[in-house]
């Protein structure tokens, strides 16, 4: 017990003397985890939007399917991008492996269904009258389209934040294709792993506790959007 | 060449049939309404026109165009006409924004919107909510929002779906001005739907009268509310008596008319033997304790069966040998003494009563 509490004493003395180590790695989650999310983002919003206005064939199934791979395992994607990126894997001579961008690859794949399926609800639920209304008044296609987003705007920031408490969450893929390397792509989570084998306890504490702190925000974020 | 044509358009949801068959034609400048009870198809009729849905069946033309013919002339002849929803939602944004939306659709230059938006505003009286956002809005400025944005983008043909349905009579009454004013100073074609007979009245040059999506009557209104064509029409109209009877027999243009024994005198060409029904608006009959010498030509006697004030008004039901309702002032009423059991007389001249063939 005494060795829990001098623990979290020293992980509060690290984060309010801006220890550099500490402050580096959360600092380079941050970047890697926002970078997921605007990427992520860029693709998702557009792609969402497309499969909301049009009718096709299997669009419910496609709908189901990227629900069921909200909870896909990191560790799953991980292997996956590592297969992709590896020196022997078609896209080797990127030379990505163990570098930030293999981290944001992977945890774009990683957040991309939650997005998708999250800003696709957040479309439907507005209002049939806005579109009618939209329509009525000279709306073309992508006209349209951006109106509806616009109207959805807090469902779709709630999801953008879903998706980077997400990525920033996740150890799996940062380990797997980051490769955890000090001072390059060490991040909290592969930190606190790190960390905690090796008995640094307070390190591992005071990098959790920044991790809760941004959880938490994220929460407090989320629940001001939703009340809009 | 009609502005907006429809021809046997005809619409179905779930297997029935909501609106059949309808052709109309409405000229450039012409203020059409569009009147029918609730569930009649005014809605639906709309929509088709302003090409929100597609026809199971038939054709609209825009200036002898068909709008459906491909997306581009979709979207083209849209561009040329405004709706105003039964239910108008403005979008998450500010008044100003709202009113500029179908303006920035158009591809309308930043100093051209906000010249035009600026003028609506004042046309509307909501520029000193210029900047709060929409959604803040009561019912009426709603509804002033929604046919601001619509004639900002300066639409030939402005459809408005019962503009003063879902307000409170002094909205109402404001809105109702401002179409008003809009159809004075524009040159604008306007259809509306309402189930507002006086509405329909008051705004349009024509009307359309809808019945279980079937376009029972068209044409003036005063032909409308004095002469309906049928019996959903003439009780849409406020046509409250409507007996059936059979024409007994003929003089001239004069007829006499049996119901249930009695005998009325009726303005009619209608065969001797023809199964018709008589039409009269209560405020047409005078109701009075003896038999009064009048011009009228009919004077029937009979008994109060219910007397009920409505306002300045008493409704008076009277049993003739089949029921007749008659509205006197209230005053008229007490000085005479009206109340159920009571012996009157019902007098209504042969002109005011309208007589349509029974089916």
């Amino acid at each position: 017990m005494t060795e829990i509490w001098n623990g979290l004493v020293k992980a509060v003395e690290l984060i309010i003397s801006f220890d550099p180590e500490v402050m580096q790695i959360a600092g380079r989650s941050l970047l890697i985890a926002v970078s997921s999310a605007v990427i992520g983002s860029a693709i998702c919003i557009p792609l969402a939007s497309i499969i909301h206005f049009n009718k096709f064939r299997g669009k419910r199934f496609l709908v189901s399917l990227i629900q069921t791979f909200y909870s896909v395992p990191t560790v799953a994607v991980g292997l996956f991008v590592f297969v992709f990126i590896s020196s022997a894997g078609p896209l080797g001579g990127l030379g990505i492996l163990f570098t930030p961008p293999a981290i944001v690859v992977g945890q774009v794949i990683l957040i991309t269904p939650i997005l998708l399926g999250l800003t696709i609800s957040a479309l439907n639920s507005v209002d049939r009258t806005i579109l009618d209304t939209a329509r009525s008044l000279g709306a073309g296609g992508w006209q349209m389209a951006v109106l509806v987003v616009k109207e959805a705007r807090f469902a779709v920031m709630a999801a953008v934040i879903m998706g980077f408490g997400r990525a920033i969450s996740e150890v799996g893929i940062s380990l797997m294709v980051g490769g955890n390397i000090r001072g390059f792509t060490r991040v909290i989570t592969t930190a606190i792993s790190l960390e905690t084998s090796k008995g640094d306890i307070e390190l591992a504490m005071a990098l959790g506790i920044i991790l809760i702190i941004i959880a938490l925000v994220v929460n407090i974020v989320m629940n001001r959007i939703q009340q809009r | 060449m009609p502005l907006i044509e429809t021809r046997n358009l005809t619409q179905r949801r779930d297997g029935q049939t909501i609106l059949k068959n309808i052709n109309l034609r409405v000229e450039r400048g012409e203020v059409y309404a569009l009147i029918g009870p609730t569930g009649a198809g005014k809605t639906t009729l709309l929509r088709l026109i302003d090409i929100l849905d597609t026809p199971a069946d038939g054709k609209v033309f825009f200036n002898g165009v068909d709008v459906n013919s491909s997306d581009k002339i979709r979207l083209e002849t849209r561009r040329r006409m405004a709706f105003v929803l039964q239910k108008p939602v403005v979008f998450n944004t500010s008044v100003y924004e709202n009113i500029a939306y179908g303006l920035r659709w158009r591809g309308v230059d930043s100093r051209h919107i906000r010249e035009g938006v600026e003028g609506i505003l004042e046309t509307v009286g909501l520029t000193m909510y210029k900047h709060r956002n929409a959604r803040t809005l009561s019912g009426g400025e709603v509804q002033r929002v929604a046919i601001a944005r619509a004639i900002a983008v300066r639409p030939e043909v402005l459809l408005l779906d019962e503009p003063t349905a879902n307000l409170d009579p002094v909205s109402a009454s404001k809105i109702e001005d401002l179409i008003a004013g809009i159809i004075k100073r524009e040159t604008i074609t306007v259809i509306m739907a309402t189930h507002d007979m006086s509405q329909g009245q008051r705004l349009a040059d024509r009307i359309g009268v809808l019945v279980n999506g079937e376009m029972v009557q068209s044409g003036d209104p005063r032909e409308i509310f004095a002469s309906p064509g049928n019996r959903q029409v003439a009780e849409f109209v406020g046509m409250e008596n409507i007996i059936d009877g059979v024409v007994a027999s003929s003089e001239g243009e004069v007829a006499a008319i049996d119901i249930n024994g009695r005998i009325i005198e009726a303005v009619t060409e209608f065969d001797v033997g023809e199964a018709v029904s008589v039409c009269m608006r209560p405020e047409d009959i005078t109701v009075a304790l003896s038999r009064i010498s009048s011009s009228a030509r009919n004077s029937l006697d009979g008994k109060i069966t219910w007397t009920v004030a409505t306002g300045p008004l008493c409704r008076v039901e009277i049993d003739c040998g089949f029921p007749l309702v008659a509205l006197v002032t209230r005053r008229s009423s007490e000085e005479m003494g009206l109340k159920k059991g009571k012996d009157v007389y019902a007098t209504f001249k042969a002109v005011s009563i309208h007589v349509i063939r029974r089916h």
